[in-house]
């Protein structure tokens, strides 16, 4: 037996698994319309390569992966494309973002689906298969595969976990699946172990699934892969607990399993690897268990894309009273009252709410400081603290205070005698943090442009200057020696300045007024007097400027 | 609506209503032992917690609902209403109860925002204010001159007569504390104090059972979970460690450590003032430093200061340290730098 540690804190919710874990996985029908967000896991939008109209088979590629972060999504049947436009999807922020709408046409008909000797093929190879076979996290984080298991030359790992904890409650898709299909789980870590190599494969399953526990061991049966079972506490299912719990290594603080030589994978993530690798099928269907305010809770096999209240009908309907459902857990899933949102590749689970099962809070009181959340922070967080730092938006102090160690489990708002939603105030906290800060780089970059701009305008000016003191002291420089050769050019300046002056005077002689023409012989007489009185005033003038002028010239 | 949908824990109502219910074993023992009189204050304290809290929360245009409901007042009540003599004239009660709950508790913004513990505020202005009231301890069963009924306590509590021309002194002493105090003043060793008649068997005839009625309920709040074992076994562990070096030093002059824990306000303070969430700190080591300071402090007050007991004085005094200890005694975080791999 493997000696297991602990990690602090934790909660111990009633667990709710039996209501859906007892009846076995059942295979959801085809629904009138598929409706596929384009964006299904962590990173950026996968770009759609189908349009309106456009017939798909089962399993053919409706988007690529787009960017360094992303991964494809497939159709889940052979059928139209209705639309590629903005939809509801199922995302905290509400907004609407782009869908690819499928009109099924009930065949069915397959792709060419070509299984892969992942044995032969190059691992970058095969990880590029990963990331086009729309593989990522499905334990909810939606983390592409490929990306994960990119290992860089010097990075080695010890232990691969594979995470079968499912500490959530009412969730049992993890459990179902452990339970019948152990072996092909086990065939997907084969895959994974060959990817990354490691010393030890771990899968840690809470010790409230003992059948799942019972059927992993046995599929598990002289390959190395070590089943352990794990105390059932919330949130042992989270990454960074888990490996603490089975290694007793903690992940540094803002650093990844990686770092400690870990990586660790959902084990249905590990199922749909097995089913892309070994059955040639990309990731178009997923085990979502439909559970809370329904007649008959159970898991369903179903289609990426079906509407979840399809899903509750199967579920033999919501029962009276019911408002609304949950997306995940009750303890970090998302809420919605919109049964049209479809089913993608992070929905484990569909609860539907009833003010019996889930009492709406009393309102908040204050904080009394009780440290219950402390207690309970199962990242040995002071939740009091970054709560009153928060309310304060004291970002500097709330960062010291870890706040980006906080996993958002939700443990502190379940133990707060003053219903305090602390979580939300981390939320919240967080994306402030990472708005300033996205504005803070904006306003840098900006800041460092007009600083290069201001400095360009003074170096051109600098630069300006400089040619131009260079110019002049060339003038000088060419003046003082060379003042004979500059003369001759002087003077034929001169003599042609003479010539115009000439040449005008000329046409002026040349030209006579307007206002002279037809003139009476006694005007005319008068006109010569006057010139006459004029060349002569010219003369006496000019008699008298010529030693003014001969002196100007020397 | 976010995440988390469902929740598990005590009101804050329900958790102020356990400290009031592991306070009943000490009123109880207060009672066998001294008469009804603590009940009549126990009643006046609870009524003006009430209507003061109601007029604050108006006043500062809160809701009344959550507010009043959540029991947190009555707590301080009963704190002001056990440290002060059970023969007080009744509006020393009302005013320290009046005065805790509206200067140190709803002026510095109400439930959760006081940084010093009002029940403990309103003891130090009153024993500043009224030192004689406040030492007019009711003599225990069997030691007064004369023993007063429900009747004639209830009348001297409200019209300050006393029956058939008896004097206040024929049925009220000093505290055990304040008796050893005055005693070693006149030279009197240790020893030879002790075998007054108003000591018992480790300290004040009556009051040392009482305290032991306050021990029974702190266990009550430690199996509640709603106070942790770190200040109690802080304060008391350091109390006693003092008291032991100077009873080691010198035991003619220094009274042995258990005197101290059974004396006074010490196991009140262990496991039911020092243990206040609200004013004190909220880590495990702060816990620890905060409860230490506290009993080196109290000791301190007792045996070299002025007034008879020194928990009051110690619990403010600590209370003013607390924003500093939390800050320098914040845990590791998971995954930080400096722990175990």
């Amino acid at each position: 037996m493997r000696a297991l540690h602990h990690f602090h804190g934790g909660i111990h919710p009633e667990e709710h698994k039996l209501e859906s874990s007892g009846l076995p996985i059942a295979r959801a029908p085809l629904p009138q319309r598929l409706t596929l967000p384009l964006q299904q896991h962590l990173g950026s939008r996968a770009k759609a390569v189908v349009q309106a109209g456009d017939r798909v088979l089962k399993g053919q590629l409706l988007a690529r992966a787009e960017g360094e972060m992303s991964a494809a999504v497939h159709a889940p049947t052979s059928g139209l494309v209705l639309s590629v436009d903005l939809g509801a999807v199922p995302h905290p922020s509400g907004l609407p973002d782009l869908c690819a709408t499928i009109e099924p046409d009930g065949e069915e008909r397959w792709i060419e689906r070509a299984t892969l000797d992942f044995c032969a093929l190059p691992k970058a190879e095969l990880l590029v298969r990963l990331r086009d076979g729309g593989i990522v996290g499905l334990g909810g984080a939606t983390f592409p595969a490929h990306l994960k298991f990119d290992l860089k030359p010097a990075q080695a790992i010890r232990t691969l976990v594979l995470n079968g904890a499912e500490c959530e409650p009412w969730i049992t898709s993890d459990d179902r699946l452990m339970r019948e299909r152990a072996a092909e789980i086990v065939q997907g870590i084969e895959i994974l172990r060959h990817l990354v190599n490691p010393a030890e494969t771990l899968v840690g399953i809470e010790d409230n699934k003992p059948q799942a526990i019972a059927a992993m061991r046995q599929a598990c049966a002289n390959t190395g892969i070590e089943v352990a079972a794990i105390p059932t506490l919330y949130p042992t299912g989270g990454e960074k607990q888990l490996i603490k719990v089975l290694t007793g290594k903690e992940v540094p603080s803002g650093g990844y399993p990686l770092h400690i030589g870990v990586l660790c994978s959902n084990v249905a993530t590990a199922y749909a690897v097995h089913r892309l690798v070994n059955c040639g099928e990309p990731v178009i269907s997923r085990l979502v268990t439909v559970t809370g305010n329904v007649r008959t809770p159970q898991n369903f096999e179903a289609l990426l894309g079906t509407p979840i209240e399809d899903l509750t009908k199967l579920a033999g309907g919501a029962l009276p009273g019911s408002a609304d459902y949950i997306l995940g857990g009750p303890m970090m899933g998302l809420h919605t009252s919109n049964g049209r949102l479809p089913v993608v590749k992070s929905t484990n689970c569909i609860i539907v709410k009833s003010p019996q099962l889930f009492p709406p809070l009393p309102p908040a009181l204050p904080c009394i400081r009780c440290t219950r959340c402390a207690d309970a922070c199962p990242a040995d967080l002071q939740p009091q603290e970054l709560y009153w730092f928060a309310q304060a938006r004291n970002f500097d102090k709330i960062r010291n205070y870890h706040l980006f160690d906080c996993i958002e489990c939700g443990a502190c708002n379940y133990v707060c005698p003053s219903h305090i939603p602390l979580a939300q105030y981390f939320r919240f906290a967080k994306s402030e943090i990472r708005a300033l800060e996205h504005e803070s780089a904006a306003a840098a970059l900006a800041r460092e442009r007009y600083e290069f701009r201001q400095m360009r305008i003074e170096r051109d000016k600098q630069e300006k200057a400089e040619k131009l003191a260079q110019k002049e002291k060339a003038a000088l420089a060419a003046r003082q020696p060379a003042a004979a050769p500059v003369a001759p050019q002087d003077s034929s300046t001169q003599a042609r300045i003479q010539a115009a002056l000439e040449r005008a005077k000329a046409q002026a002689a040349a030209v006579t007024p307007k206002n002279m023409d037809a003139l009476t012989p006694q005007q005319q007489a008068e006109i010569a007097e006057i010139e006459a009185r004029r060349a002569r005033a010219r003369e006496l003038a000019q008699a008298q400027d010529i030693p003014h002028n001969s002196n100007n010239a020397d | 609506m976010n995440s988390p949908y469902i929740h598990q824990a005590p009101s804050v109502s329900a958790i102020m209503l356990k400290v009031l219910l592991a306070l009943v074993p000490g009123i109880a023992l207060a009672v066998w032992y001294f008469g009804p009189a603590i009940l009549v204050s126990l009643v006046l304290a609870s009524l003006t917690a009430l209507a003061t809290e109601a007029a604050m929360l108006k006043l500062r245009g809160r809701p009344l609902k959550p507010f009043l409901g959540d029991n947190s007042a009555l707590v301080t009540a009963w704190l002001v209403a056990l440290s002060i003599p059970p023969l007080a004239p009744w509006w020393l009660v009302v005013a320290g109860v009046a005065f805790a709950i509206s200067i140190a508790k709803h002026l510095y913004g109400g439930l959760g925002n006081n940084p010093f513990n009002p029940a403990m505020i309103a003891y130090a202005v009153l024993i500043i204010s009224f030192p004689a009231h406040m030492t007019h301890w009711l003599a225990p069963h069997g030691l007064g001159t004369i023993e007063l009924d429900l009747t004639s306590q209830l009348r001297y509590i409200f019209s300050g007569v006393l029956p058939g021309g008896t004097a206040l002194d024929a049925v009220t002493a000093a505290t055990p504390l304040d008796t050893l105090k005055t005693q070693l003043h006149l030279e009197r060793p240790v020893k030879e104090i002790l075998e007054m008649p108003v000591y018992g068997y480790l300290a004040g005839k009556g009051s040392e059972i009482v305290a032991l009625g306050y021990v029974a309920g702190g266990f009550y709040l430690l199996l509640n979970r709603i106070i942790t074992w770190h200040v109690p076994v802080a304060f008391l562990g350091t109390l006693f460690a003092v008291a032991g070096i100077f009873h080691l030093i010198d035991p003619g002059q220094y009274v042995a450590p258990l005197f101290h824990w059974m004396s006074g306000a010490a196991m009140i303070g262990a496991f039911f003032i020092l243990t206040d969430p609200v004013t004190g700190p909220t880590t495990p080591k702060g816990k620890l430093v905060f409860a230490a300071g506290a009993a080196i402090l109290t000791y301190v007050i007792r045996v070299f200061g002025g007034f008879p007991d020194g928990v009051a004085f110690a619990t403010l005094l600590m209370n003013l340290c607390v924003p500093l200890i939390d800050t320098y005694t914040q845990p590791r975080v998971f995954g930080e730098k400096g722990g175990k791999k």
